[in-house]
């Protein structure tokens, strides 16, 4: 996991057909990244619904969410369609795994992402981060102090 | 992460069984989900095997965009509250899950002997919504991150509440 404190790298992938999104373009934001092991898996699927829940509270320290996990572009579709999600997720599909790697949040045994949090300043600067293991939802709370205490 | 309880049990809480009890649990829950439904039966069998030993409370967790009833259900129970029906209305949505249209939760007013119109215009009040928003968001601030979330004493609980679980686990924080 990248240091509190660290610039995080830029990257640009697939957000979904024809789209692709570049984390400088969301300078002047904060932004959340949720790297996750898979779609469609049983505690994925939680902790991407209830951030599609929380979006607005999100929204209210002026924060933007990205889901990341090395699935392709169209499996994230099928997958966003069917839960409704109304936030990017994004396919660390070609070098697989290649963004959650320079996070330093990528598993070399299973082959995914692990279930990595990092809270970024409106400047790209890490400010906080979390992981949490691959069997337990983290929940959004942390993220909230998080948001939270870079408005304080 | 922490996962404490905020904030504590109080006024603006629906409560069953007595404000002293040694175990005071907290149920983050959602009308529709289907897990919610699996632990309705496990808190009454709770709640019998301990008696006065127990306070239950109730809280709103809707995830309204899995289930599409889930926020309109909250409402119709909050809406009962204001008419000292909270519990009754909150177990006639837990016995009928599968029935949680509009149609169905004005008849589940009728059959509690609620004020009609004065239910369906407290549906509506934001005043309500605000209460089941605050509920959630207390929620994730809790720590919930799925449904049922429970919480004994301010603590968040991730073991088993299936079957016997939660009752057994009750019996063995009592001292």
């Amino acid at each position: 996991m990248l240091a509190v404190g660290t610039q995080a790298p830029d990257f640009e992938l697939s957000a979904g057909p024809n789209q692709t999104l570049k984390l400088r373009e969301l300078q002047g934001k904060k932004v959340i990244l949720a790297f996750y092991p898979a779609d469609w898996s049983p505690v994925c699927s939680d902790q991407m619904a209830l951030y599609n829940q929380t979006l607005k509270l999100f929204d209210r320290h002026n924060a933007q969410l990205l889901g990341l996990s090395v699935d392709s572009l169209w499996c994230h579709k099928a997958f966003s369609d069917n839960r409704k999600l109304h936030f990017p997720l994004l396919a660390d599909f070609e070098p697989k795994g290649a963004v959650a790697r320079q996070y330093d949040a990528y598993d070399e045994q299973t082959g995914v992402a692990k279930r990595a949090l990092f809270v970024l300043n409106e400047q790209g600067i890490i400010r906080w981060s979390y992981l949490s293991p691959n069997e337990v939802n983290p929940g959004a709370d942390g993220i909230l102090e998080a948001l939270e205490k870079l408005d304080a | 992460m922490s996962a404490h309880l905020q904030p504590a049990i109080g006024d603006q809480d629906h409560r069953q069984g007595p404000a002293k009890a040694p175990l005071q649990l907290v149920e983050y829950g959602d009308y529709q989900c289907s897990y919610c439904g699996q632990a309705y039966p496990a808190v009454r069998a709770a709640q019998q095997a301990l008696g006065n030993k127990l306070e239950f409370v109730f809280r709103n967790f809707p995830l309204t965009e899995v289930h599409p009833h889930a926020q309109q259900a909250a409402l119709a129970a909050e809406a009962a509250a204001k008419q000292h029906k909270f519990w009754e209305m909150h177990d006639a949505l837990y016995e009928h899950q599968n029935q949680l249209d509009e149609q169905h939760l004005i008849g589940f007013a009728r059959q509690l002997g609620l004020d009609i119109e004065k239910f369906t215009q407290d549906m509506q009040n934001p005043t309500m919504a605000g209460k089941v928003e605050s509920d959630f968001e207390s929620g994730v601030r809790s720590g919930v991150n799925g449904t049922p979330s429970f919480f004994l004493n301010g603590q968040k609980f991730d073991g088993e509440w299936q079957g016997q679980g939660l009752t057994e686990f009750l019996q063995s924080q009592l001292t």
